[in-house]
């Protein structure tokens, strides 16, 4: 039914979501600009004031990169969790779409593209702000547009993963607070990865996306060498392109009936 | 001969166990408005999924413009436009940008689409409506849209899954006549409605589905005039019309208080039950479409 192959035809989708996104982007931005700041704020300058350095880096430094790599996660997570399953399951935009010339895995990546475009206009948007606040090291920093690609890509592709599965819109919690949330506490985000037990250390970079992306993320704006940045770039590579595969299946599965 | 539009033969689609579309062949030829009639559930939108692509067939054989539909969907896809059935306009933009995003689809360029788009706003009559977001427009002015979008890339063929289901009448004629309009110019037009008259005036050929089957193709009135004696004489179905129907072996349907007999010369048999029964109601009307339909697929609720 479909060539099973993406052409360049999955920019008509990205296309699509831009257009729109420029109509809204003031309601959609905004708020996710706000939150980091805010989590930047309570959390580095209000906690920070009890909390020593940690390996001699200010609290709010530390927290810097890992608030970049929640934004940079969410970005595209829920763009495409509840943007994606709104314009599937309530405005129909999908079914809309391949009925053009355009496949059904070239609406799917070109939603996973844009997710992770969100995630790189997120970056360029929240690092001016960090930098005026001075919580990350400049220009070494700015990698993070670039790490913001592969980042958004892959919580792009899970956050389409769980689309494909969920039956309604309001199940579509369940992978928040399942996987989202415990992956917030435990990938070195809000303290250090080394001070849990070595066991859900293994677990986190077995599993945890999130745990490789606040890796690199902090080497980046702290100007350290991150200690396991070819692994971490490894990992998420391979499993964001597995994921992807999984995604494209999964709507498939969903869609072409 | 030229290729017809669409050739089905023997085409299946089977959810699961159920199969919503048995065994059916068909030509659509080139230059017609063709018709799907049939009761809920009787498989129009399963037959029209396949044709456009979206929806893989579980068995037959089916071609459009000459095309495998499993082999080559970009091709047929480019060259046919869809209405579904089911509302699925860009409700964040506006008339004029939900016809030139789409046209993107197609690879129309900027400047063609714009134009194109100024065309089809004037053409179904929504240029006031030009800028205004979707949400803010009527049912009407939706579906008309939704069918403006489905002509941006000039389709040979247009698919039409109930394009005037919920509609005024007013709103009902204006797409009709526009249908029309297209298929004066040469498009192929296939559409499904359950406006059985609407369907006996407009289109060209037709045909009746139930569960999945088809019953009958062909042109309406020939479709009428095989199927049906001239006339409906309707009339209240009294013990004493009933005695007069089974006692002169007199053919009758029966619908509720009703009774529906198809006659070649109406006079007799109402002079008679006039005479003899004085019903309370007496009707005698030309036979249509919606008779045959309701003969063949029966008055119980389907669905
Ligand atoms: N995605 C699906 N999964 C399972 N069954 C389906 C699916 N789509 C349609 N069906 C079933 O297939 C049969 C034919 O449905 P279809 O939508 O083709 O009918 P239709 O003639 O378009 O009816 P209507 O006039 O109500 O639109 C029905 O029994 C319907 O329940
Ligand atoms: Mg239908």
């Amino acid at each position: 039914m479909t060539d099973g192959w993406v052409s360049w035809r999955v920019r008509h989708v990205w296309e699509r979501n831009f257009h729109v996104f420029v109509r809204t982007w003031k309601v959609s931005f905004l708020p996710p600009l706000f939150d980091s700041l805010f989590f930047l704020v309570a959390l580095g300058y209000g906690l920070g004031q009890f909390v020593p350095a940690i390996d001699g880096v200010e609290y709010a430094r530390f927290v810097a990169p890992a608030v970049v790599a929640i934004g940079i996660m969410n970005a595209s997570y829920y763009e495409t969790t509840y943007g994606s399953f709104v314009r599937m399951y309530y405005q129909k935009t999908f079914d809309a779409l391949i009925a053009t010339p355009v496949t059904i895995e070239e609406v799917i990546v070109g939603e996973i593209l844009w997710g992770a475009t969100k995630s790189v206009i997120y970056t360029a948007l929240i690092l001016p702000l960090l930098a005026v606040l001075g919580v990350i090291s400049l220009p070494g920093s700015l990698l993070l547009l670039v790490l913001a690609l592969p980042g958004g890509l892959l919580f792009g592709g899970i956050g389409l993963c769980f689309t494909a599965r969920t039956p309604s819109i309001d199940t579509l919690s369940y992978p928040q607070f399942l996987f989202i949330t415990p992956m917030m506490v435990i990938s070195g985000t809000f303290f250090p990865i080394e001070s849990l037990p070595v066991q859900i250390q293994w677990v986190a970079f077995a599993l945890m996306p999130l745990a490789h992306l606040v890796s690199l993320s902090r080497a980046l704006t702290l100007a350290v060498p991150a200690p396991m940045g070819l692994v971490n770039l490894l990992w998420l590579t391979v499993v964001t392109a597995g994921v992807m595969v999984v995604a494209v299946r999964q709507m498939r599965r969903r869609l072409v009936v | 001969m030229a290729v017809p539009a669409i050739q089905a033969e023997g085409l299946v689609k089977r959810f699961g166990d159920l199969v919503a579309v048995d065994g059916c062949s068909f030509v659509v030829r080139e230059g017609e408005v063709f018709g799907f009639l049939g009761p809920n559930g009787a498989g129009k939108t399963s037959t029209m999924r396949m044709i456009a692509c979206v929806s893989p067939k579980s068995g037959g054989r089916l071609r459009v413009f000459g095309l495998d539909v499993d082999r080559y969907p970009r091709e047929i896809k480019a060259q046919i436009g869809v209405v579904s059935q089911e509302n699925n306009l860009d409700p964040d933009l506006s008339v004029f940008d939900n016809l030139v995003v789409f046209a993107r689809f197609f690879e129309i360029d900027r400047t063609e689409a714009a134009r194109r788009a100024e065309e089809l706003i004037d053409f179904f009559s929504l240029r006031e409506k030009r800028d205004t977001p979707i949400e803010y427009l009527s049912g009407g002015m939706k579906r008309r849209l939704t069918i403006a979008r489905a002509l941006i890339n000039r389709p040979r063929l247009v698919i039409l899954d109930e394009p005037t289901t919920g509609l005024d009448p007013q709103a009902r004629s204006l797409i009709w006549e526009r249908l029309r309009a297209l298929r004066d110019r040469g498009s192929t037009v296939l559409l499904s409605t359950h406006y059985l008259e609407e369907a006996e005036r407009f289109c060209d050929r037709l045909v009746i589905m139930d569960r999945g089957k088809i019953l009958v193709e062909g042109r309406p009135d020939e479709i009428v005039s095989a199927r049906m004696n001239r006339f409906v004489v309707e009339t209240t179905a009294t013990p004493e019309v009933i005695a007069l129907l089974e006692r002169e072996g007199i053919g009758y349907e029966r619908f509720g208080d009703l009774v529906h007999i198809t006659v070649d010369a109406a006079e007799p048999l109402v002079q008679r039950l006039v005479s003899e029964c004085s019903p309370a109601r007496l009707h005698v009307r030309s036979a249509t479409l919606e008779d045959v339909f309701l003969r063949l697929t029966g008055r119980g609720l389907k669905d």
